[in-house]
């Protein structure tokens, strides 16, 4: 369904400053072929923003290569285009038109002008693969918009898959989901990350404590701490960020 | 609230839903377009020129001008969601190219047009007059030529990321500029007058009412064929596209796309459109001037395409010969009047039916098709989220 090849992303000294705050300071972030990535962090972290900087969305320093490629300073559809996706906080599918008609869409930023202008007669092989693997197979001709909400969440992720992105970066994925929707998330994760490298920015300490294969924590825009769950669970300076954040929440 | 859903669902199954699955029972799919194609032709063609005194058959020759550039409108501002309110700069590029062509063969070779000979104080023609001597320039002019700045001025805007709003004051201010060099240019323009007194076109006689039916008959034509073109164009991944682009601008960027680019086509194709009923109004009517391609103007397309229903493929067409219809049957007998019930039109229109008219239809089918209304009142529910979005975006 993709190319042969996995890459990893390969973060470097990423700065990202609006009017003179700096959001993200500095980052180094290495996250290998394969691998399911959490980063979490509390708000104003700079965890949106780096994946914004990432996908070319807000102007940054430093390095981000994918592969041997490098991200920053090109066009948010170019970086797109060579293998990175994203999804947003709020699933933003197209909800005027149908399930296969926004995996088709999906699939295609680099068809021809020709074929742009006929007709799509049948459901293409990869939108059809991808029905399956999101689980909606049965519902292909409905309109996005009367989607639940955790089906559009997948069906972002589903058109994601088409684009043949190879670094997915999800942004709060399972956010408003069920117990049940979530599974089926995490689940899905772990299909995709097979020859997908997946990072995920999410909040739900459960959600991560299952599924995540690595973790990094950002903290007022700098990578506190890194590595398996279980480590970074341990960390007694992730525990004061986040026990500090507790108290300051609930107060 | 009760329309958005109901224009959500008609255009979808126009972008491409399957025939089949839970629309299979009703008519559709090629015997459907075929038999709309051909009820069309008959009206245009039969019924129309055979009920239809001389004087009202050329005024409908004009308003099928109009519903030619809403054609256009529905593609950029319905599906695009590019609310141009400037397409009477491309309608009259495609005019003016039309008429000077037309000014020089009434003039014969080598003579000025006789608007310059009274008050151009010109010994010569100027030079950007010249080409339109030939008709193998002027014909595709009137296309190019609107395609051409459209192309030129979309580049522009929509890679710097100017929409909504903006977008529209930006094209009706084209319009302002184009009327103010018009004006300004009276000794090759024709200044406010235009270009008035057309006699013939292409050896034809336009006082002669069987010519004056021909020119009827090429207008009807090309307005089938720019319906076929915008259907075909509706129908495709592109008109896809086109529709994700109005609706998510930013996701398709994501996904690897240049919307700017997406959004170039259709705003291309409908200034082609607007300079093609540019060009068949000269010899429908016998005159282009600042007066009919400036902002008033630009602006009554957009409302007969709003009141119509601008992401359907007919209403445009049906809403810009309603009230262009409406204008002359009112103004005949409350003169005076019809400025203020076209204000109340549109603004009645834009409160109660965003989707225009054509979401009245898509309504009565619906009930039709179920008499207790429940399915309609399920699905408008089940799609509440969409209809919010639509309404704040359509205001």
């Amino acid at each position: 369904m993709t190319g042969p090849q996995l890459d990893g992303l390969c973060v470097r000294d990423l700065r990202v400053t609006f009017d003179g705050f700096t959001a993200v300071d500095g980052v180094d972030l290495d996250v290998p072929p394969g691998d399911i990535r959490f980063l979490i962090g509390p708000n104003g972290a700079g965890k949106t923003t780096l994946v914004d900087a990432v996908t070319g969305l807000v102007r940054a320093t430093g390095s981000a290569r994918f592969g041997d490629r490098e991200l920053l300073g090109r066009d948010v559809h170019r970086i797109a285009r060579l293998g990175i996706g994203r999804t947003f906080q709020t699933a933003s599918v197209f909800e005027e038109l149908t399930v296969v008609q926004n995996l088709d869409i999906a699939a295609g930023a680099t068809r021809s002008w020709w074929t742009l202008a006929r007709r799509r007669h049948r459901v293409p092989d990869e939108v059809a693969a991808a029905l399956e693997t999101i689980g909606l197979a049965d519902r292909g001709d409905q309109l996005a918009g009367a989607l639940a909400h955790g089906q559009k969440q997948w069906l972002e992720i589903g058109m994601l898959l088409v684009s043949d992105a190879r670094l997915l970066l999800l942004d709060e994925p399972v956010a408003g989901m069920s117990h049940e929707e979530r599974d089926a998330t995490g689940a899905l994760l772990e299909t995709v990350s097979r020859d997908r490298t997946v990072v995920v920015i999410e909040h739900d300490m459960d959600f991560l404590r299952r599924f995540a294969r690595s973790v990094t924590v950002l903290h007022a825009g700098k990578v506190l701490s890194e590595g398996t769950v279980a480590q970074v669970q341990a960390d007694p300076r992730v525990q004061e960020v986040y026990l500090g954040v507790d108290t300051a929440s609930e107060a | 609230m009760t329309a958005a859903p109901l224009v959500g669902t008609d255009p979808a199954s126009a972008a491409g839903t399957p025939a089949g699955g839970r629309r299979g029972r009703r008519f559709d799919g090629p015997a459907r377009t075929a038999a709309g194609f051909a009820l069309g032709a008959a009206l245009l063609f039969a019924v129309a020129p055979l009920t239809l005194s001389d004087f009202r058959l050329s005024l409908l020759a004009k308003y099928l001008c109009v519903a030619m550039v809403a054609v256009g409108i529905g593609i950029a501002w319905g599906r695009g969601g590019m609310l141009t309110l400037g397409q009477g700069v491309f309608f009259g590029l495609g005019g003016y190219a039309m008429a000077m062509h037309l000014k020089l063969a009434d003039a014969g070779p080598g003579e000025l047009p006789d608007f310059m000979q009274l008050y151009g104080q010109l010994d010569e023609l100027p030079l950007w007059w010249r080409p339109f001597a030939s008709p193998w320039i002027a014909l595709p002019a009137t296309v190019l030529l609107p395609m051409a700045v459209a192309f030129g001025l979309g580049s522009l805007v929509f890679r710097r990321r100017v929409r909504g709003a903006y977008f529209a004051i930006l094209s009706q201010a084209l319009a302002a500029a184009m009327v103010i060099l018009l004006v300004g240019q009276q000794g090759t323009t024709g200044g406010t007058n235009g270009l008035t007194d057309i006699q013939g076109f292409f050896g034809y006689d336009l006082d002669d009412p069987v010519n004056q039916r021909m020119v009827y008959f090429i207008i009807a034509a090309s307005l089938l064929a720019l319906l076929a073109l915008a259907r075909q164009l509706i129908r495709s991944r592109y008109g896809e596209l086109l529709v994700a682009v109005r609706d998510g601008e930013e996701r398709v960027r994501f996904l690897g796309y240049d919307p700017a680019g997406v959004k170039l086509v259709g705003y291309v194709i409908a200034a082609g459109m607007a300079g093609l009923a540019g060009a068949l109004f000269v010899p429908a009517v016998g005159i282009i001037s600042p007066a009919l391609i400036g902002i008033v103007p630009s602006i009554e397309f957009v409302i007969g395409v709003a009141v119509g229903g601008r992401a359907t493929l007919l209403g445009p067409v049906l809403g810009a010969v309603a009230v262009a219809w409406a204008r002359t049957a009112l103004s005949e007998r409350f003169p005076g009047t019809w400025t203020y019930l076209q204000g109340l039109l549109f603004v009645l229109v834009v409160a109660f039916l965003p989707g225009g008219l054509a979401s009245l239809w898509a309504l009565a089918r619906q009930r039709r098709s179920d008499p207790a209304g429940a399915r309609w009142w399920r699905r408008s529910r089940a799609a509440d989220p969409a209809e919010t979005r639509t309404e704040v975006s359509a205001a």
